[in-house]
C-alpha cells in the first residue's frame, strides 16, 4: 500500500440534475448487466462442476450473505469496521489537509516534514499493523490509527498540489487589493484546492477500507476482517465471498457519497472561466 | 493636436510618474526594462499608453499597482508615494480573473471583503455599478454563465467597487473579437463619463487609444521610454465613426508614425 496518490481534479459532470427516467435507466442498465454476469458464472460453475471449496456459485454466495445478515453476525461486524473506517478517515484526512496548508504556508516546515511523510507512506501498513496492536490493543483504536495513517497521505499531497496550482493572475488580483497571505488562502487558494482535496478524499476513503481490513487481519476482536479470517479457516468460501461482497458494496457506497458531495461543493470545477 | 510636453498646467495629479527606471537582475546579467519614464496624469483624465510588445508597458503597470518597486525615480498616487499595493488604485487585467466559485455579485464585492469595507454600503454601490455596466439581473449568476464581454464588464465593476482614485487597465479587451472590443470600448467611455475616474489604459490598438483617450503616450521598445505624448481634444461622447474625421484620422496617422519609429529604434 505504498501508493503515492496525486489525482487531478475530475471535470464535474455537465448536468447536475438528470431527469428521473435517466436515473432509472442507469440503475436498470447496471442491474441487468450484473444479472447477466452472475448467470454466466453460475452456469459456468454448474456446467464444469467446479467444487464449492474452489469457487462457490453466486447463488450459494447469496444464500450465505442472507444467512449472515439475517443471523445477526454480519451487520454488527460491519458496524465496527465502518466505525473504524469513518473515524480514521476523518482524523487522517483532517490532519492531512491541515498539515498540507501548514506546509504550503511555511516552506521550512515543508522541507523538514516532507521526507518523514514520504518515509511513513513508503512503509507498508501491514508491516506497522502489529506495532499498532502492541501500542493500542485489540480494540478499535489500533484500527482507527492504521486507517488515519493510510488516509493522511492522499489528502496531504492533494491539498499541497491544489494550494500551489493557483493562477498567478489570481494572486496578483488579491495582492493588488492589499490582501494578506491569510486572505489569499481564504479567498483564492482554499477554494481553488477544493476539487484537488475532494479527489484526495475519494482515494483516501477507498484506502481507508483496505486499511481497516488489514488492521483487523493482524488483530481484532470483531469486524469484517475477522469474519473473512474465520470463513477462510473453515474453508467456507461462500461466506468469504459474501463478506467480500459486503465490504466492496460498502466501499462503493462511501465513494459514491463523496462524489455526490464533490459535485455539490465543486459545482464550478471544469467550467471554463479565465 | 501636436506632441505636447509632459508638463501641463493641471493643479492636482491622480498619478505622478517621475523619472522612473526599472532594471531586472537575471542570471544572464541585468535587463533594463524602463528608462526615465515621466508621466503625470491629471484628475479625471483618460490616458492611454501604446507601444510595441515588450516595451515594458506591463512593467510600468506593476510599478503603479505596487506589485514591484522601481529601481530609480518615484511614483505617487494622489500625492502619496507608492510603496506597495494601495487602496487608491483599481486594476483591470487582460483576463477578467473572476473567481468561478463566487457569483458575479460576490466577485464584484471581493475588494470589499479583502479591504474589510462596510458590506451593506459596498453591496449597494456594487448593484448601482452593475446596473451601469448593463449587468443588472446577473448578480446571482456564476462567471461561466456569462459571455466573455460580460465577464470583462464585471471585472471593470470589481475594479471600481472600492471607489479608487485611479483605474489601471492592462489591455483589458485584448482577448475579445473586434466587434465586441469596439462595443466594450464604447461601454467603457460611458462608464468613464459617468464615474469620472482617472484612467490609465494600456493597449496595442491605436484606434482604441484615440477613441478613448484625452492623451496618448507612445512607448519605445527595450528599454521602455516615452517617445511622444499626443493630445486628443475631440468632443465626447465619441463614436468609432468619428475616428474617420480628418482631425482624428490625422492624429491616428501621427501616432502610427511615432509607433513605427519607436518599433524601429
Amino acid at each position: 500500500m505504498a501508493d503515492i496518490v496525486n489525482t487531478e481534479p475530475k471535470a464535474a459532470e455537465a448536468v447536475p440534475r438528470r431527469r428521473a427516467s435517466g436515473i432509472a435507466w442507469r440503475i436498470l442498465e447496471r442491474l441487468l448487466s450484473l444479472t447477466i454476469l452472475l448467470l454466466i458464472i453460475e452456469g459456468g460453475i454448474r456446467g464444469f462442476e467446479v467444487p464449492p471449496y474452489v469457487f462457490p456459485t453466486p447463488s450459494a454466495i447469496g444464500v450465505a450473505l442472507y444467512q449472515g445478515v439475517a443471523g445477526g453476525t454480519y451487520l454488527p461486524a460491519l458496524a465496527v469496521t465502518l466505525t473504524e473506517i469513518l473515524i480514521g478517515f476523518v482524523i487522517g484526512s483532517t490532519c492531512g489537509i491541515l498539515l498540507g496548508i501548514a506546509m504550503v504556508q511555511v516552506p521550512l516546515l515543508d522541507r523538514i516534514v516532507y521526507p518523514y511523510v514520504v518515509g511513513l507512506q513508503t512503509v507498508p501498513k501491514v508491516a506497522i499493523a502489529p506495532l499498532m496492536i502492541v501500542w493500542f490493543g485489540f480494540g478499535i483504536s489500533s484500527k482507527i490509527f492504521i486507517v488515519a495513517v493510510t488516509c493522511l497521505f492522499p489528502s496531504l499531497i492533494n491539498t499541497i498540489a491544489g494550494l500551489r496550482a493557483v493562477d498567478s493572475d489570481r494572486i496578483a488580483l488579491i495582492t493588488a487589493m492589499c490582501g494578506t497571505r491569510a486572505q489569499l488562502l481564504r479567498y483564492v487558494q482554499l477554494p481553488n484546492a477544493l476539487p484537488y482535496i475532494m479527489a484526495g478524499l475519494n482515494t483516501g476513503i477507498v484506502l481507508a477500507v483496505i486499511g481497516a481490513i488489514v488492521g483487523e487481519f493482524v488483530g481484532a476482536k470483531t469486524g469484517i476482517g475477522v469474519l473473512i479470517l474465520q470463513a477462510n479457516f473453515g474453508l467456507d468460501l461462500a461466506s468469504m465471498f459474501a463478506v467480500l461482497v459486503l465490504i466492496a458494496v460498502t466501499g462503493v457506497v462511501l465513494n459514491l457519497i463523496l462524489r455526490l458531495v464533490e459535485t455539490r461543493l465543486c459545482f464550478w470545477s471544469g467550467k471554463a472561466t479565465k | 493636436m501636436t506632441a505636447a510636453s509632459p508638463a501641463r498646467p493641471e493643479t492636482s495629479h491622480a498619478l505622478e510618474v517621475s523619472a522612473v527606471g526599472l532594471t531586472y537582475r537575471t542570471s544572464s546579467g541585468s535587463v533594463e526594462a524602463l528608462r526615465s519614464i515621466t508621466l503625470d496624469v491629471a484628475d479625471g483624465e483618460f490616458v492611454s499608453v501604446v507601444g510595441p510588445s515588450g516595451c515594458g508597458k506591463s512593467s510600468l503597470l506593476k510599478l503603479i499597482l505596487g506589485l514591484e518597486r522601481a529601481t530609480r525615480g518615484s511614483l505617487a498616487v494622489d500625492g502619496r508615494k507608492i510603496a506597495g499595493p494601495s487602496r487608491g488604485v483599481g486594476a483591470v487585467f487582460q483576463a477578467p480573473v473572476l473567481l468561478p466559485w463566487r457569483t458575479i455579485e460576490e466577485n464584484v464585492l471581493l475588494p470589499a471583503d479583502v479591504m474589510k469595507l462596510d458590506r451593506p454600503r459596498a453591496t449597494e454601490r456594487a448593484h448601482a455599478l452593475l446596473q451601469m455596466a448593463g449587468l443588472g439581473g446577473f448578480e446571482r449568476k456564476y462567471p461561466y454563465e456569462l459571455s466573455g464581454g460580460m465577464q470583462h464588464r464585471a471585472s471593470i465593476v470589481r475594479a471600481l467597487v472600492h471607489d479608487p482614485k485611479l483605474l489601471i487597465m492592462d489591455e483589458p479587451f485584448a482577448a475579445l473579437d473586434a466587434i465586441t472590443r469596439e462595443q466594450m470600448a464604447t461601454e467603457l467611455q460611458r462608464i468613464w463619463m459617468d464615474s469620472r475616474k482617472t484612467v490609465m489604459f494600456i493597449t496595442h490598438s491605436i484606434s482604441e487609444a484615440v477613441f478613448l483617450s484625452d492623451r496618448i503616450a507612445v512607448m519605445s521598445a527595450r528599454p521602455g521610454r516615452i517617445v511622444d505624448i499626443f493630445n486628443n481634444r475631440a468632443p465626447r461622447p465619441r463614436s468609432f465613426a468619428d475616428l474617420l474625421s480628418p482631425a482624428l484620422a490625422e492624429l491616428s496617422a501621427e501616432i502610427r508614425r511615432s509607433l513605427d519609429l519607436a518599433c524601429a529604434a
